[in-house]
C-alpha cells in the first residue's frame, strides 16, 4: 500500500474539494488507510491513476475462476496470519477423466460434502482430464461437466486438444492447466483468445518467473503458478521463496497464486496440508476421500480463519431461536470456541435456548473451573446481571464437565438446575428429550 | 479411473536457459537461535534452530523435530479406540513403550494417571515404573503426573529423587503451581515443561518466572498449548509462529525449545465420531486428524511432539524425517 504522501503526489492538488475532503492530502491520507477510493477524486489523470491502482494492487494478484459461482486465488498481503490473515482459502479440485462415466464420477465428488459448525465444507472444483487425446471426447465431457456441476472448473490437457473444449467453456472461466516451456506460445494464445486464467508450470524456479515474465509481457494478467513441487520440502521451501520475493521484495514474477498437482492417497493428502498451511491457493487431487477431506478442510477453516476474532467472547447473554418466557438456560465459558461448539450445537436442534455466556477470561469450561474463574457465586452472578431469570422461568442446564457446581448454584439460583451434556454435540439430543416448557 | 497425464503432455525441464530469472535471495539472517535442552543420557538434543522452521535455505540446524510416543499406566481414561492400534501391548506400560521405539519415537511420555488416589498406585510404583521404561528403552522420559496438585507434586519429587543418571523432562509448570516441580527438577537436574495457555506474553512470563526460582533456560520446554485442529488450531499456529519470530529477534526469554502435545486431536468429536457414515472410516480419520495437528505445531515452531496414534506418529515421523533442514 502506498503512503499518504505518495498518494498526495499523485493528486491535483487543487483543493478543491469535489471528493468531499477539505483538502488533498485530506483525501490522500484517506486513501491510504484504504477508507476512500482514488475514483472519489474526479479531477485525477487517467497516468496517475493507472500508477496507484498498480502500486495499490495486491502483491499477489487475485485470480478468478468461474462464473456466477466463483473461486477466488490470492489476493494475499502477508507472510504470516497474524499479521493481517489470510484472504482467500485453498481450493481442493477433484479430477474428472474424460475417459470415466462422468455422471458418477461428479455424483461420488458431490458427495464429498460435510457441515460442520454452521459452515458448509465441499469440493470447491473439478478438473477435467483429458487422458483420451482427443479433442471431440474432452469436449463433450467438458460440456457434460459443465452441465453438471455448477462451481468452477480446471481444463487439463495438451495445447494441441485444448481448443474445441476451451471454446465451449469459456464462459465459464474454466482455468487452463497447464502452460511449459513445451506449449508455452500455444497455451499463452488460447489464454489470450479466450480470456480464461493460465497456470504455469515449472519445477525450476528461476525458469518459472522467466514464464510468469513472459506471459504477462505476452498479455496475460490471470496467471496461477505451479511450482512443480514433487514432495513436501519442495511445497515448503518453494512456496516460501515465491511468497516471500513476491511480498517482500516485491519481485512481480511471483505475485500470483500457488498451486500444487498431486495425486491421491496419504502423501498427496500431505502435500496438501503443507500446501495449504504454505500459502497455497489450489490443490488438484486424482481423488479425495472422505475421512482425507474433512481434516484437510478443517485445516483449512483454521488457517484461514481471522486472526483478529477475539479468543474471548463479551460476558452476556445470547438469546438462539426466539426463546420465550419458558425456554431453558444454559450457560458456558467465554471461550471462544467453547461458545461456537456451544451454540452451533444448540442451532442444530432447533429448539430456542437462552445462553448465558460467563466471563471465565477466554479459558475453556474445565480449565476455568479448576483455575476458580467458573464457580457458582460467579455464574450465579452473571445470570443475575443479565436478567435473564426475569425473562424465563425454564430450567438452568450445567455444562456436565462442571456437574459439581449444582447443588451450589441450585441455592444461589433457587431454581431448577439439571446436569446437561458432557460433550457438545450431545446437546441437541439432550434438548429434545428435555420435557417441553410448561 | 486412469492415472497419469496424457503421454503427450509429458513434462520436460526448461532447456533454455535464456529465459531463467535470478531469484531474489529471501533468505533470513536473525539475530537469535533457540537454545538447545540435552536429554536421556546426554545422547538427545532438541532446539537449536536459528532460521524458522522446515527452510533449509536459512536454518542452518538440521534436527529434525522429535516424537514422543504416549503412554498411561492406567486406561481407564484412555480411548479404546487408540487402545485397539497396539494389540494388547498397551496393557503393560513397558511393552507399549518398547513398541513406540520399534515404531521409531524418540522419546516416551509416560502419564501417571493410576496415581490418582481413586486408582491407588503408589509413587514408588510410578518412579520404579519410570526407571524400567527407560532402563528398557534406553529414551529419555517425559513424565506426567494424574493432575491432582497435591498428589503430582509429591510424585515429581519422589521420582527426581530415584531416578538418577539420566535427565527426565518433569510435567508440568504452570500458572497455579511451580514451585515444587521446580526444586524437584534443580535437585534431581532433570528438565521440565512450561505450560501457559495459548498466549505469547502468558509463555514469556512462565519462563521468567522459572529462570527467576532458579531453573536454567536450557533445562526448559516450553508448551504453549497445542490447541487440535477444528479447536483452536488457529490459535495455536500463530502464538507458536509469533514465539518463533520473535525468539529469532532477539527475546532471549522465548528462546527455548517448544513441545506440542498432538494428543488433543483425539478429544475432538469430527476426529472420533464413529455414528456418522458420510465422515469416512474413523482410525483412518482420527489418524489424519492427529498428524495434521502435527503438522501445524512442526511448521509454526515445535522441536518435540507428542502422538497418541501409531499410524499418526509414523506418519509425523516420515514428513519430520523429510523435512529436517537438510
Ligand atoms: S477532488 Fe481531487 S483535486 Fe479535489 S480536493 Fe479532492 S483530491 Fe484534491
Amino acid at each position: 500500500m502506498p503512503t499518504a504522501i505518495e498518494f498526495f503526489k499523485l493528486l491535483p492538488k487543487t483543493n478543491c474539494k469535489d471528493c468531499g475532503q477539505p483538502t488533498c492530502l485530506a483525501f490522500a491520507m484517506l486513501l491510504a488507510n484504504q477508507k476512500a477510493k482514488i475514483d472519489d477524486c474526479p479531477h485525477i489523470s487517467k497516468d496517475s491513476k493507472d500508477a496507484l491502482e498498480e502500486s495499490s494492487a495486491p502483491p499477489i494478484r487475485t485470480v478468478v475462476l468461474g462464473k456466477g459461482s466463483e473461486v477466488r486465488m490470492g489476493g494475499e498481503t502477508v507472510l504470516h496470519r497474524h499479521e493481517r490473515g489470510f484472504i482467500n482459502p485453498t481450493a481442493y479440485a477433484v479430477t474428472v477423466s474424460d475417459k470415466e462415466n462422468i455422471r458418477n464420477r461428479i455424483e461420488t465428488i458431490k458427495k464429498l460434502r460435510f457441515e460442520r459448525v454452521g459452515m458448509v465444507f465441499e469440493t470447491d472444483m473439478v478438473s477435467v482430464r483429458c487422458d483420451s487425446g482427443d479433442p471431440k471426447v474432452f469436449r463433450d465431457a467438458v460440456v457434460l461437466v459443465m452441465e453438471l456441476w455448477e462451481k468452477p472448473f480446471a481444463l487439463e490437457c495438451c495445447a494441441s486438444v485444448l481448443e474445441s473444449a476451451l471454446s465451449a467453456a469459456s464462459s465459464r472461466r474454466p482455468l487452463i492447466y497447464h502452460a511449459n516451456t513445451e506449449n508455452f506460445d500455444d497455451m499463452v494464445a488460447l489464454s489470450k483468445k479466450y480470456s480464461c486464467p493460465l497456470v504455469l508450470r515449472d519445477p525450476n524456479m528461476g525458469s518459472l518467473a522467466g514464464l510468469a515474465d513472459k506471459a504477462k509481457a505476452m498479455g496475460v494478467d490471470d496467471i496461477v503458478l505451479d511450482t512443480g513441487a514433487a514432495n513436501l520440502k519442495e511445497c515448503v521451501e518453494k512456496h516460501t521463496i515465491a511468497r516471500r520475493a513476491a511480498i517482500k521484495k516485491r519481485f512481480k514474477q511471483f505475485g500470483y497464486p500457488l498451486m500444487n498437482r498431486v495425486g491421491s492417497g496419504e502423501y498427496a493428502v500431505a502435500i496438501a496440508a503443507v500446501s495449504t498451511m504454505k500459502y497455497g491457493s489450489l490443490v488438484i487431487f486424482d481423488d479425495l476421500k472422505s475421512y482425507e477431506a474433512l481434516p484437510l478442510f478443517t485445516l483449512r477453516q483454521n488457517i484461514y480463519t481471522d486472526p483478529q476474532v477475539p479468543i474471548q467472547v463479551k460476558q452476556g447473554l445470547y438469546p438462539i431461536g426466539e426463546p420465550n418466557e419458558h425456554s431453558p438456560i444454559f450457560f458456558t465459558a467465554n471461550f471462544s470456541l467453547t461458545y461456537f461448539t456451544v451454540r452451533a450445537d444448540i442451532e442444530k436442534s432447533k429448539i430456542p435456548v437462552w445462553l448465558q455466556i460467563v466471563d471465565t477470561e477466554g479459558l475453556s469450561v474445565l480449565t476455568a473451573y479448576s483455575a476458580g474463574k467458573f464457580n457458582p457465586e460467579h455464574v450465579a452472578k452473571a445470570l443475575n446481571d443479565s436478567g435473564v431469570l426475569s425473562k424465563s422461568d425454564g430450567i438452568v442446564v450445567i455444562p456436565g464437565l462442571v456437574a459439581r457446581m449444582s447443588s451450589k448454584l441450585r441455592e444461589l439460583l433457587d431454581r431448577e438446575v439439571i446436569i446437561g451434556t458432557t460433550e457438545s454435540r450431545d446437546i441437541p439430543k439432550f434438548l429434545k428429550n428435555l420435557k417441553p416448557p410448561r | 479411473m486412469d492415472g497419469g497425464e496424457g503421454a503427450s503432455c509429458a513434462e520436460h525441464a526448461s532447456a533454455d536457459m535464456s529465459d531463467t530469472m535470478k531469484i531474489p535471495d529471501v533468505s533470513e539472517k536473525y539475530p537469535g537461535k533457540i537454545g538447545e535442552i540435552v536429554l536421556g543420557k546426554g545422547d538427545y538434543i532438541a532446539g537449536g534452530s536459528d532460521g524458522m522452521p522446515l527452510l533449509s535455505f536459512e536454518n542452518t540446524c538440521k534436527r529434525r523435530m522429535m516424537i514422543a510416543g504416549e503412554v498411561v499406566d492406567d486406561l481407564t481414561d484412555y480411548p479404546e479406540l487408540a487402545a485397539s492400534m497396539f494389540n494388547g501391548r498397551q496393557k503393560d506400560p513397558v511393552e507399549w513403550s518398547l513398541m513406540w521405539k520399534s515404531i521409531g519415537a524418540d522419546m516416551i511420555c509416560l502419564r501417571l494417571k493410576g496415581t490418582d488416589p481413586d486408582k491407588g498406585k503408589t509413587t514408588e510404583y510410578a518412579s520404579e515404573l519410570v526407571e524400567r521404561i527407560a532402563d528398557a528403552t534406553q529414551l529419555p522420559v517425559i513424565v506426567y503426573g494424574c493432575g491432582i496438585p497435591e498428589v503430582d507434586d509429591n510424585l515429581m519429587k519422589e521420582i527426581s529423587n530415584s531416578v538418577k543418571n539420566r535427565r527426565l523432562v518433569l510435567a508440568k509448570a504452570d500458572e497455579e503451581g511451580h514451585k515444587t516441580i521446580s526444586s524437584a527438577a534443580i535437585a534431581g537436574k532433570h528438565a521440565l515443561i512450561a505450560f501457559s495457555n495459548l498466549d505469547l506474553n502468558l509463555a514469556k512470563q512462565m519462563n521468567i518466572v522459572l529462570t527467576d526460582f532458579g531453573v536454567q533456560r536450557s533445562d526448559i520446554l516450553m508448551d504453549p498449548l497445542m490447541a487440535p485442529l477444528g479447536m483452536g488450531l488457529d490459535y495455536s499456529y500463530s502464538v507458536n509462529e509469533r514465539i518463533r519470530l520473535a525468539a529469532l529477534s532477539g527475546d532471549k526469554m522465548l528462546q527455548i525449545p517448544m513441545i506440542c502435545d498432538a494428543t488433543g486431536a483425539w478429544d475432538v468429536g469430527d476426529a472420533v465420531n464413529d455414528d456418522d457414515a458420510d465422515l469416512g472410516d474413523v482410525v483412518n480419520r482420527v489418524t489424519w486428524w492427529e498428524t495434521m495437528t502435527a503438522m501445524a505445531a512442526m511448521a509454526s515452531g515445535a522441536d518435540i511432539v507428542i502422538m497418541r496414534g501409531p499410524g499418526a506418529a509414523d506418519m509425523i515421523l516420515g514428513y519430520a524425517d523429510e523435512l529436517r533442514c537438510d
